[in-house]
């Protein structure tokens, strides 16, 4: 195993991970929430402010044809990441947030009354509400796929929900709250079979592995550089081409224009139409780093590592008296969902948060699936490739401490 | 007692603990102690919001003082929830209204808490304060 053998060097990149929480060295297992940040992207945003500092896009000067230079470099390492045909579709935005409002208010002029929008039971929060603004919009009505017990889409129902009605899809590729991989090549086969375009939220589907839109032919992927060891505030939006073309801009101001008087502006060709405004520009060009950073060690160790860990852990979890674990699809990543008996996920999340343990606590900004088995939340540990076995045992010990104090 | 009396009298035995982990154990044994409110007085109206757990609060007013009931689905939120009971309740409107809240920074608790659950803390503490407003203008 790569990543075993150089787990020393690798958490050396990251200085976060020397932090004392009240004396105890930190364990961090909130990386579903977000992904540390190694030295080279730091030194990435240091040295931006140092040496490179400027508005892009529009400078003759050297300093902003070299910032413009760097932005765009990352825009061509996410498109090759992802397989797209061009870099213009590859637009950045400020999150995945971001990105799915863009795309959402985006078919407004596209939706009628009576038409229909799909999603899954599986979704955050983020993926359900700006297309609930949208059915408030436009009188589309909103279907949901629903999910069985052990976390996974029910294809069935979804066939049966399909129709010449539905004209958008928007599913996560893994779900943040259980860990799910959906089927998404099945999702988008049918979608397009019945007419309608189709959204994969890739945030959660991003840290873990290769993504190829072209092979995958969706119409849209998001996904955010703050999961995949960037900064925070920058999203990766892929549109094909035709897709991008035919929506109307989500922002007007500098940069997205092409000629503006005050009786019409025209916007301008893509990337540009949906970057108005000065973008993150050291934060883009950072998430680039991040990505090579990403690919130097490799998805297919980075995958093969965290499913060591996600075995390893839901092996010795299983030994907790009343632990019940939440999301056991067969397809899963390095996420758990957890609760131990009838003790408060909060709780437990406080105990071992004094011991220097920082998971998640709570309904992880999906309610629908904790409503979906009754409970307030989960305790939900997410592994990155830079956790170690160590961790987990230590985990474990602090989870049976914490059980029986709260018990 | 006065409010300020029970307050110190709760900074020193949070003092004799050494470590936040006691202290932890203290509220959840003193969370495992309060009564539960009725399942009548679990409605809606009486949950406070910005809580991660569920808590509910009521309050009645007998002979001149404030009652509280409260409840929480979490223990530890139970816990600090049987020290705002044990200063605030039995007490006169206008002496919970004029009452500082310093003893949650002595004791640490503050810091203890994540930011989600001190901000439930702050809406606690406001809402029985409301209560005494409200009380405060009746007989």
């Amino acid at each position: 195993m790569e990543i075993l053998k150089n787990i020393e060097s690798i958490r050396n990149d990251f200085p976060i991970l020397n932090t004392k929480v009240n004396g105890n060295q930190l364990i961090y297992f909130d990386n579903a929430a977000t992904s540390q940040t190694p030295n080279c992207v730091i030194d990435s945003i240091s040295d931006y402010y140092k040496n490179l500092n400027s508005n892009i896009h529009r400078g003759v000067h050297k300093l902003s044809q070299l910032a413009t230079e760097k932005y765009e470099e990352s825009r061509k390492k996410f498109k090759e990441h992802l397989n797209a045909r061009s870099a213009s579709e590859i637009i950045f935005t400020s999150g995945t947030t971001h990105s799915i409002n863009l795309i959402s208010n985006g078919f407004t002029g596209f939706l009628k009354e009576g038409d229909e929008i799909i999603v899954s039971q599986l979704e955050h929060h983020s993926n359900i509400v700006p297309w609930q603004m949208l059915c408030e919009k436009t009188g589309a009505i909103m279907k949901v796929i629903p999910m069985n017990e052990k976390g996974d889409l029910d294809l069935s129902e979804f066939s049966a929900l399909l129709g010449n009605k539905t004209k958008v899809v928007f599913v996560n590729h893994v779900s943040n709250a259980l860990g799910t991989v959906n089927p998404i090549e099945t999702i988008i086969e049918k979608s397009h079979n019945a007419g309608a375009a189709v959204l994969i939220d890739g945030a959660q589907a991003a840290p873990h592995f290769e993504i190829d839109v072209r092979k995958l032919d969706v119409d849209f992927y998001v996904c955010s550089a703050h999961k995949l060891c960037g900064p925070t505030g920058v999203g990766i939006l892929y549109g094909k081409k035709e897709w991008l073309e035919k929506l109307p801009p989500y922002q007007g101001g500098g940069e997205m224009i092409d000629q503006v008087s005050f009786e019409k502006s025209t916007y301008a060709d893509l990337p540009n139409k949906f970057e108005a405004g000065t973008p993150n520009i050291s934060g883009v060009i950072a998430s680039g780093i991040a990505l090579d950073y990403i690919n130097k060690l490799g998805l297919e160790n980075i995958k093969e590592y965290e499913d060591y860990l996600l075995d390893y852990a839901t092996a010795k979890l299983e030994e907790i008296d009343g632990i019940k674990i939440y999301g056991e699809s067969k397809t899963k990543v390095s996420v758990i969902s957890f609760n131990i008996g009838e003790i408060h996920p909060y709780d437990i999340g406080s105990v071992i948060d004094n011991l220097g343990i920082a998971v998640r606590t709570g309904h992880h900004c999906a309610q629908p699936i904790m409503d979906y088995f009754d409970i307030p939340g989960t305790i939900r540990i997410s592994f990155s490739f830079y956790n170690t076995i160590d961790e987990i045992n230590i985990l474990i010990d602090t989870l049976k401490r914490a059980s029986k104090m709260l018990s | 007692m006065k409010i300020s009396n029970i307050q110190n009298e709760i900074v020193e035995e949070f003092d004799i603990f050494d470590t936040w982990m006691d202290k932890y154990e203290y509220l959840i044994e003193l969370g495992k102690s309060v009564p539960k409110i009725s399942e009548e007085n679990k409605k809606e109206e009486n949950i406070i919001k910005g809580c991660q757990s569920k808590v509910w609060l009521h309050a009645e007013k007998q002979d001149g003082l404030v009652k509280f009931h409260a409840d929480s689905d979490a223990i530890i939120t139970k816990g600090i929830i049987s020290l705002l009971i044990r200063i605030f309740s039995n007490q006169k409107p206008e002496d919970i209204i004029n009452a500082d809240t310093d003893f949650i920074d002595k004791i640490g608790l503050r810091q203890h808490l994540s930011p989600n659950r001190a901000n439930g803390l702050n809406n606690m503490i406001k809402k029985i304060k409301f209560y005494a407003i409200a009380f405060s203008k009746t007989n």
